[in-house]
């Protein structure tokens, strides 16, 4: 619970954090809110030489509208992305979702950009933006990247980020009113991580499910989607619901820890993916 | 039915707020780790990865070396500092091992976190990172963690010692085996105590301060017995008495794990002395978790002889009980202060009782809220409901046919406790009707009949507990090797003021408010004007601290006498100063009065500055109004009640919410309501953790797979419903304040409440037990064993 040494720069401009990076190599991390990073560094699990604090710098913080999408800075808290007016009127998904972050602490230090590339399976946002296909917004020394959701999670914390790129924008779409949602959160305890987390994005057109999107957290080393049960869901009926939810873990390998064997994982990817869908479609 | 009724001018039986609570909300609070005397220096402890090796070689000389370090020493290095090793203060029985155990392993480590090497540097961080350069060459030996596999003795924990077995401890009353022999019918059942980690808020920490030129020492520490410490800290180091002082600041919580005497102790002391430099030792969270005590980890092996109708005769208990690697303080005694209580509050004619101590190579288990109680508690009422199940009786029934009716009170139960006082019928009473039983008892039935995917259980749990540890004569009977009594002195200082020194020491129970309570009253004086000094065995010279439920119970009778005591010697003074014949005076609102002039009369203030100028005393008076009262409680006290639970369990993810709590207490008469209110509250919030949160998970190598709060799961506010508390008042007879105690009642009785709860919603389902804690995996796999498709 206590840290090794490092050096610690605060930096003004996305521009001084690359460089930064880009002096430190491998060895620096950013630091947005903390609330994962320095947990893993009291533990010594992590130990950075240097950590690059970005807190300071405004272009990363905030929500604006881009016509078709909404533009979050990296260092928007949870908190703000829960009471952004955009997020709530084009994305009201993601201002629910962030609103089960973690507990109060957390979502008023944490921030989606620290969520997201910290790169948690079991975290809430990373599925969340992986069922929105989200865009995230990379800048390094050869400049802006755009990355997909679905390639930006690569492995077991570890995301499509260079060594001295800084997540700047997650880029999210804007949901007509044809879009509802639902997340089932699962856990231990009230404040704890998923056990498995299920979020629903359902568009319905004419009592029919046009499109559903399932994003399931914890079910695999990053977070996936329940791509069976959203086949059988396009263009059907809300009673198909219960049959196209029970494929809700085909193709994921869930991790065993101390709350739940993979069987049990399965089983409840299942009921809640069913449950979110229900509640969604509904 | 009663509820304390205080008169107009006495403050026991009143809400008082907390006169601890505006230092400790704001910031003033004085943590041990927060004492930083000047010139300090830090000290941490290597901790064994591995649980079970010899130290072929441990080297702290690169450590020496590194930024900050001014110290580092061995366990082979400070072997000849300790007179004595770590001191096992119960001895349970005759054959039982007590293995030796040094504050700094010498030559083997036998759990992860045994002490392996010290640092000492210049600050904390330093001191942390010079531990990663202290070489060690771990020899592996096998390890042991199962208790049965250690029951085996193939692989021995303490080689010398030729077994794992601790102590093999027997009781037994009537003709158990005749009983079950003719039992209509038998249940027979195995529960698991789970291990617990008991989590205070304040991790442990210690400071040593010493005063080089004439050998004294200040110990501070984060404990809940700063005399016990003292004592044992002076064994070990060899150090005289009147040398060391122990203090126990504000210390944020403990629950039994800080009821003990702990390695870092007599290092800190030993490496002061030698250093001549202050101190400081504070454990991290994973530290904590590694180096203090662990609570329960049992296995109850239980069988019930019971009669169609539902009259219970025999009770079997069959217990193994992990020690860990060593034993701590109390280690061995806590499965068998629970043994009085497994027969819990139900008159049987023939009981059995058998439990086998066993080392495994995990850390020490020692006391934890409740200790040994609430063990015993959840066996009985677990075993309770089963049979009622068994004989397709409803559970309060079965437990109204059987337990000790009050009018039947004092009563010697087959453990051989005699029981003060309860009213077991009232408290059940009232709790029902707060809960709307019968209400629940018709939705459950409807959610049975409907199929429903959340299925309602209500779970009992009507329990007593012996509290005010303790008689000093039983405490001798039993092996342990101190007292039960508790101190207090009393004075009234010159400008009129009550000092109350006591010997019970707090960490967080707000005895300064009930002390100044009960003071207050005693004395005739305000409230706001005592003063409670306590946990410093340089002004408390005499006192046996706080655990067992026992400070008001003991420690509070104590003050209680020594105020009468000073109430006495007053009414001496005032009536030479009245010139009024003693027996002439009435003592009213803190004043003498003689009786027929209402215009001659003292306040306590005035007698005990006239005490204190002595100018005009009787014959063979000493000066000042001081005095001092030792309580060795004759008797225990026994509160008991009736805790009532509704869950809701979701048949699909093996979720359980709890819907409503109802607890009707009865801890005899109440000093402040708040307070007994909270302790209920705490209590309750605790036992739910166990039922369906908490478990240390170790690794079979060994490891402590729940080494911090990320893995180790213990609830919130939001984790637990309103609480719906009412109290019966039972006075306890065996003390004057008729007060019986309230510390760990909650913890005792709300774990199988809870459980039964669960298994209630379940039962219909073929489901007669899950494990604790009841989590969304655990039912789940209950669920899906009953129904024949495994877990």
């Amino acid at each position: 619970m206590i840290p090794a040494a490092f050096d610690y720069v605060r930096v003004d401009s996305v521009e001084e954090a690359i460089g930064a990076l880009a002096e430190h190599g491998d060895e620096a991390k950013i630091l947005a809110g903390g609330h994962s990073l320095l947990p893993l560094m009291k533990l010594r699990f992590a130990m950075p030489e240097v950590l690059v604090d970005v807190g300071r710098v405004a272009a990363l913080k905030g929500v604006s509208d881009a016509g078709d999408e909404l533009v979050i800075g990296a260092m928007t808290t949870h908190h703000q992305v829960t009471r952004d007016p955009l997020v709530r009127d084009h994305c009201g998904v993601l201002a629910d979702v962030a609103a089960v972050v973690g507990d109060a602490q957390v979502r008023h230090r944490g921030t989606i950009g620290g969520a997201t590339a910290h790169g948690d399976a079991a975290g809430d946002l990373p599925a969340t933006l992986l069922a929105l296909e989200a865009t995230m917004v990379a800048h390094g020394r050869s400049g802006l990247r755009e990355i997909a959701a679905a390639d930006f999670f690569v492995g077991h914390l570890t995301t499509a980020l260079g060594d001295d790129e800084v997540l700047t924008e997650i880029r999210v779409p804007k949901l007509d009113a044809d879009w509802a949602w639902h997340y089932e959160k699962f856990s231990r305890v009230a404040q704890a991580w998923a056990i498995v987390g299920s979020l629903a994005l359902v568009r319905r057109s004419n009592g029919t499910i046009e499109q559903a999107r399932v994003g399931l957290t914890h079910m695999d080393a990053v977070p996936v989607r329940a791509s069976a049960t959203e086949a059988a869901l396009a263009g059907a009926s809300a009673e198909a619901i219960t049959a196209a939810a029970e494929q809700a873990a085909e193709a994921t390998s869930p991790p065993e820890d101390l709350s739940a064997t993979p069987e049990f994982r399965a089983h409840l990817a299942r009921v809640l993916t069913r449950r979110a869908l229900e509640a969604a479609a509904g | 039915m009663t509820a304390t009724e205080a008169s107009a001018t006495t403050t026991v039986g009143r809400v008082q707020l907390r006169k601890e609570d505006a230092r400790l909300l704001t910031g003033q609070s004085r943590w041990t780790d927060n004492l930083a005397p000047p010139g300090s220096l830090h000290v941490a402890i290597l901790r064994s990865p591995v649980a079970h090796a010899r130290l072929a070689r441990v080297d702290v000389s690169p450590a020496l070396a590194q930024p900050g370090v001014v110290a580092a020493f061995t366990g082979a290095d400070l072997a000849d500092a300790w007179a004595a090793p770590m001191p096992s203060a119960w001895q349970v029985s005759d054959d039982m091992i007590v293995p030796p155990h040094y504050p700094v392993a010498i030559d083997e480590v036998r759990y992860v976190g045994d002490a392996v090497a010290v640092v000492v540097a210049e600050d904390r961080h330093a001191a942390a990172d010079a531990l990663e350069h202290v070489d060690v060459d771990y020899e592996p030996l096998p390890v042991v963690t199962d208790m049965d596999d250690a029951l085996r003795d193939e692989t021995l924990v303490h080689a010398d010692a030729g077994t794992n077995r601790c102590y093999l401890y027997g009781y037994e009353a009537g003709e158990v085996d005749r009983v079950f022999d003719d039992a209509e019918v038998v249940v027979e059942r195995r529960y698991i105590q789970q291990r617990l980690l008991p989590t205070a808020i304040e991790p442990r920490a210690v400071v040593a301060q010493p005063v080089p030129a004439t050998g004294e020492v200040t110990l501070y520490s984060a404990t809940q017995v700063p005399h016990f410490v003292r004592v044992f800290a002076c064994l070990v180091t060899g150090m005289p008495e009147h040398n060391l002082r122990v203090i126990a600041p504000d210390v944020g919580g403990g629950f039994g794990s800080k009821l003990d005497f702990y390695a870092e102790e007599p290092l800190l002391l030993v490496l002061a002395r030698r250093l001549g430099r202050p101190l400081r030792w504070a454990e991290t969270r994973s530290e904590n978790y590694l180096a203090t005590i662990h609570g329960r980890d049992l296995v109850q092996n239980l069988a019930v002889a019971a009669d169609r109708d539902g009259t219970v005769r025999g009770l079997r208990v069959d217990l193994t009980a992990d020690m860990g690697a060593y034993l701590q303080l109390l280690t061995p005694s806590i499965p068998l202060l629970g043994r009085y209580m497994y027969p819990g509050i139900y008159r049987f004619e023939a009981h059995a009782f058998r439990c086998t101590g066993v080392f495994t190579n995990k850390t020490p288990t020692d006391a934890y809220r409740g200790a040994g109680r609430p063990e015993a508690t959840f066996a009985i009422e677990r075993l309770m409901d089963d049979l009622a199940a068994e004989l397709g009786m409803d559970p309060l029934e079965l437990r109204r046919r059987n337990w000790i009716p009050h009018e039947q009170f004092p009563y010697e139960t087959i453990a051989g406790l005699t029981y003060d006082s309860g009213n077991y019928e009232a408290a059940t009473d009232r709790a029902l009707e707060l809960l709307g039983y019968d209400d629940l008892r018709r939705e459950q039935q409807q959610r049975r009949d409907d199929d429903d995917p959340v299925q309602l259980g209500i779970g009992v749990s009507t329990y007593t507990e012996m509290c005010g540890l303790a008689p000093s004569r039983w405490l001798g009977e039993t092996g342990y090797a101190a007292g039960g009594w508790e101190a207090a002195t009393v004075r009234v200082t010159p400008l009129g003021k009550a000092e109350v020194v006591t010997g019970t020491s707090p960490h967080g129970q707000g005895h300064v408010t009930t002390f100044s309570q009960i003071a207050a009253d005693a004395l005739g004086v305000p409230f706001e004007d005592v003063e409670v000094v306590h946990g410093d065995t340089g002004r408390v010279p005499w006192g046996l601290d706080t655990y067992g439920s026992r400070s008001l119970v003991v420690g509070g009778i104590a003050i209680h006498g020594a105020c009468h005591r000073v109430v006495d010697k007053a009414r001496t003074v005032a009536a030479h100063l009245l010139e009024a014949a003693e027996d002439d005076l009435e003592f009213v609102e803190g004043s003498f009065r003689v009786r027929g002039s209402p215009e001659a009369s003292m306040s306590i203030q005035e007698v005990a500055f006239a005490a204190f100028g002595a100018h005009s005393l009787p014959d063979g008076v000493e000066p000042n109004l001081t005095a001092d009262h030792v309580f060795d409680p004759d008797e225990f006290s026994f509160p008991h009640g009736t805790h009532l639970c509704a869950a809701e369990v979701d048949t699909q993810t093996g979720a359980v919410h709890l819907r409503s709590y109802v607890a009707v207490d009865d801890v005899g008469r109440v000093v402040n309501p708040q307070i007994v209110e909270g302790q209920v509250h705490g209590g309750i919030a605790q036992g739910v953790g166990q039922a369906l949160f908490e478990e240390a998970v170790y690794d079979e190598d060994g490891n402590l797979v729940t080494g911090s709060l990320i893995d180790y799961h213990i609830p919130s506010a939001a984790d637990l419903p309103h609480f719906t508390t009412d109290r019966t008042e039972t006075p306890a007879p065996g003390n004057p304040l008729g007060v019986k105690g309230v510390g760990e009642a909650g913890t005792i009785a709300s774990t199988p409440a809870v459980v039964n709860a669960v298994v209630d919603a379940l039962r219909h389902l073929g489901v007669d037990d899950v494990p604790m804690p009841a989590s969304p995996q655990n039912v789940w796999s209950a669920i899906r064993t009953a129904q024949g498709g495994g877990a």
